[in-house]
């Protein structure tokens, strides 16, 4: 059938599942637009392109689809740029499909041309530059079809205004033709051997799970593996959910702002079992002295990872789900009752200097808001954070028990990306309440979706964390800059004002003892609601490992007596 | 040691400039890069010759495989491979001093392509040693100008160079474990 460009572009993407676009109008992408109107797709008019890549990115992340966000050419297309880096830090599939001027005027400095597949071709997975309608169809195909597979990442379609207008046969491609794409499946046999050996002598062994793990959906592999191995589970930022919280293998997060005795373990381990992650520095502190005594097994579906930070002693390319299932057989049941004691001795110390442990002091702390919070939500919520301290003690008090449910610009540490992705992963799931956790730096670069989110009536409840500073930035001033506070001071519009502006119901939080009710308040009103928490404004988050230094190097929080607390 | 690869890219447009970003991005340093077409035209054929300080080609060649365009990548270092590189050399030559280097350039196999009043053209196709040579040789007559291709590379007989990355099947392509 003969078709124009738009509508193949759009018949493609309804094939390819899409039921929702976040995007936002101009010149070079209006026939997309106008045919738009022919076809069962949802279109969220987002208030900046940037919003539109971090709810396509929430949306991905919630659902393991493709998430799809559209502008037009210039600076539409710019405006995707921080989403774009963002979201291939992550791999979180998504495709992206902007405007570009008609052909025959690339080159020409157009106006609004901007060398879309240039700017964006070392922050994609890949990208394409349509100047003909007979390319759409199979372009469409193979980008869906490489957001989503191997590790997945964003694609870019740019595609010329001609393209868009002209006519073209359709046919849907049955077949994808990409000899030079191969993800890998399974780990060789001789691999899996190797590791399993080191596996059978280890003594003191720690998983590393990553957000791999969440991404090949090898939860219940997992499982099995630390069960049967009775190996301790380390999880990254964003390997969160990997395994529940309160398995009693659980170590909780890793790296920078991780649990103390998991960067002890980790320190300590004699084999490290890495699931889908891939050694950030925000993990590993400084490489040299990382798990010094540990032979290291690494599982991992991008070949480029392997020895790329840490040397490893057996690499295992393949997707992790089919590595773990293939390696099962070949792994013998062991219990570390030893290791697990030690690490169980690190982990009373850390529970002595909890914040959570401190009575009541009449102060708002972050971390007591993220733990009512978690009493009353558990685990009925999709949880999006932004950027900065409040996003590592959210990531450390709210105990997460299952995957999919927690959104959070890890490589990439974009600010802006809580409140707008919170509201993406809610199109994913309609019957569930998305909270986001937010600084008051943050909120404030995508604030602008709070319109989006009346538009749309989304069940969105933010929560934002206003100490009044740039906090993040603030302690390392605080630690590394002899509190020489440079640029971090903020001041803020009264957020309950701006919400009543937008028509959101809002409260403000200032004692310990409103918080419970202004949770209950969200959640018996329907729709977009805005708390705003006034918080400590000077508190830090340990343990903190500063950059580059030893893993095991962590600045701590100082034990505070109970009954100091009390005065 | 420095260590050469071969690639074999599809020929479409900005594939060249996909491998170019890639190695700045990755802050991979390379020596030469040849392109060129092949015997299929929907391959083109690349020849990298990197200094492998902080890199090692395992790292390259699976970043290059994260280029969809890329098809194939090879380590022939220290394989039986054989390396070439064509050089073009102009050198000041008085009709008196062509005597010596037409010698000069028959004991490299170069040529003679061009000759002028007051200079020639000297052509050499050789392994990057024999080259700097006859450069150095051709230098005190005083060189012109000088252009060089960087090697392309060509393993001997039938058995491909070494393919690093986990995984890869027996012959080369990834035939086992990989869709
Ligand atoms: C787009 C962007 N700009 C700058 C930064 C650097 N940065 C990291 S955390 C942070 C402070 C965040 O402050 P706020 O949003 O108030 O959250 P808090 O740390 O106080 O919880 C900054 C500026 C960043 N991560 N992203």
């Amino acid at each position: 059938m003969v078709k124009t460009g738009a509508e193949i572009l759009w018949e493609c993407l309804i094939r390819e599942g899409v039921e929702i676009v976040f995007g936002y109008p101009g010149g070079a992408i209006m026939p997309v637009y106008d045919a738009m109107l022919n076809y069962p797709v949802h279109h969220v008019l987002v208030r900046h392109e940037q919003g539109a890549t971090y709810m396509a990115d929430g949306y991905a992340r919630a659902t393991g689809k493709v998430g799809v966000c559209m502008a037009t050419s210039g600076p539409g297309a710019t405006n995707l740029v921080t989403g774009i880096a963002a979201a291939m830090m992550d791999s979180v599939p998504m495709v992206c499909i902007t405007g570009q001027v008609a052909a025959h005027l690339i080159g020409g400095d157009a106006f609004q041309e901007t060398d879309v597949t240039g700017i964006t071709q070392p922050i994609t997975k890949h990208n394409y530059l349509i100047t003909r309608a007979d390319e759409i169809a199979q372009v469409v195909r193979e980008a869906f079809y490489i957001a989503r597979s191997g590790r997945p990442g964003p694609v870019v379609i740019d595609m010329c205004k001609n393209a868009q207008v002209e006519k073209a046969e359709f046919v849907y491609p049955e077949t994808i033709h990409l000899p030079g794409y191969r993800p890998p499946q399974h780990a060789s046999l001789k691999d899996l051997q190797n590791a399993a050996a080191l596996i059978k002598t280890a003594q003191r062994p720690v998983i590393l799970a990553g957000h791999g793990v969440l991404k090949s959906g090898a939860m219940p592999e997992l499982r099995d593996f630390a069960l049967k191995t009775q190996t301790p589970v380390a999880m990254t930022l964003l390997g969160l959910g990997a395994l529940p919280a309160s398995h009693p293998l659980s170590l909780g997060m890793m790296g920078m702002h991780g649990e103390a005795y998991c960067n002890n373990a980790i320190q300590q381990a004699d084999l490290l079992l890495a699931f889908g992650m891939r050694f950030d520095d925000r993990v590993t502190g400084n490489l040299r002295t990382y798990a010094p005594r540990a032979r290291k097994i690494h599982v991992e579906i991008d070949p480029s990872e392997i020895h790329k930070n840490v040397h490893v002693d057996v690499p295992l390319v393949g997707d992790l789900k089919t590595v773990l299932t293939d390696l099962a057989p070949l792994i013998e049941p062991a219990d570390h009752e030893e290791w697990l004691d030690q690490i169980a001795e690190w982990k009373a110390d850390t529970e002595a200097r909890d914040i959570l442990a401190w009575a009541n002091d009449g102060r708002l702390y972050v971390s007591h808001v993220v733990r009512d919070l978690w009493q009353t939500m558990g685990q009925e919520l999709i949880l999006a954070t932004d950027v900065g301290q409040h996003q590592m003690w959210t990531a450390q008090y709210y105990k997460l028990e299952q995957p999919y449910r927690w959104l959070t610009s890890g490589g990439a540490g974009a600010m802006g990306y809580g409140f707008p992705a919170a509201m993406g992963a809610w199109f994913g799931h309609k019957d569930k309440e998305a909270w986001a956790i937010v600084g008051d730096g943050g909120f404030q670069m995508t604030q602008a979706e709070l319109a989006t989110a009346v538009q749309e009536g989304a069940n969105v409840k933010i929560a934002i964390m206003n100490n009044n500073f740039l906090g993040m930035v603030r302690q390392w001033q605080e630690f590394f800059f002899e509190k020489r506070y440079s640029a971090v001071n903020m001041t803020s519009p009264d957020f309950v004002k701006l919400a009543d502006a937008y028509g959101i119901p809002a409260r403000r939080v200032t004692q310990p003892e409103e918080v419970a009710e202004a949770i209950a308040f969200a959640r018996s009103t329907p729709g977009p609601v805005l708390l705003e928490f006034v918080v400590e404004k000077e508190e830090a988050v340990y343990p903190m490992v500063p950059a580059g230094a030893d893993l095991d190097a962590m600045i701590r929080r100082p034990i505070r007596q109970p009954a100091a607390a009390a005065n | 040691m420095r260590q050469t690869l071969i690639a074999t890219v599809e020929n479409k447009p900005g594939v060249l400039n996909r491998v170019a970003s890639l190695f700045r991005r990755r802050n991979f340093n390379i020596d030469s890069l040849n392109v060129g077409r092949t015997e299929n035209e929907t391959i083109s054929r690349m020849t990298i010759v990197m200094d492998p300080a902080g890199t090692t080609a395992q790292q390259v060649e699976a970043n290059l495989y994260k280029l969809v365009n890329v098809l194939d990548v090879q380590d022939v270092t220290d394989q039986p491979a054989v390396l070439r590189e064509l050089a073009l050399i102009k050198v000041t030559a008085s009709p008196e001093q062509r005597g010596e280097i037409l010698s000069l350039a028959n004991i490299f196999r170069a040529q003679i392509i061009d000759v002028a009043p007051d200079c020639v053209i000297v052509q050499v196709a050789a392994g990057e040693d024999k080259v700097d040579s006859l450069v150095e040789l051709l230098r005190p007559h005083g060189i012109i100008e000088l252009v060089r291709t960087g090697h392309v590379a060509m393993m001997r007989g039938r058995t491909p160079g070494i393919r690093h990355t986990p995984g890869a099947g027996q012959n080369g392509a990834y035939s086992n474990g990989y869709h």
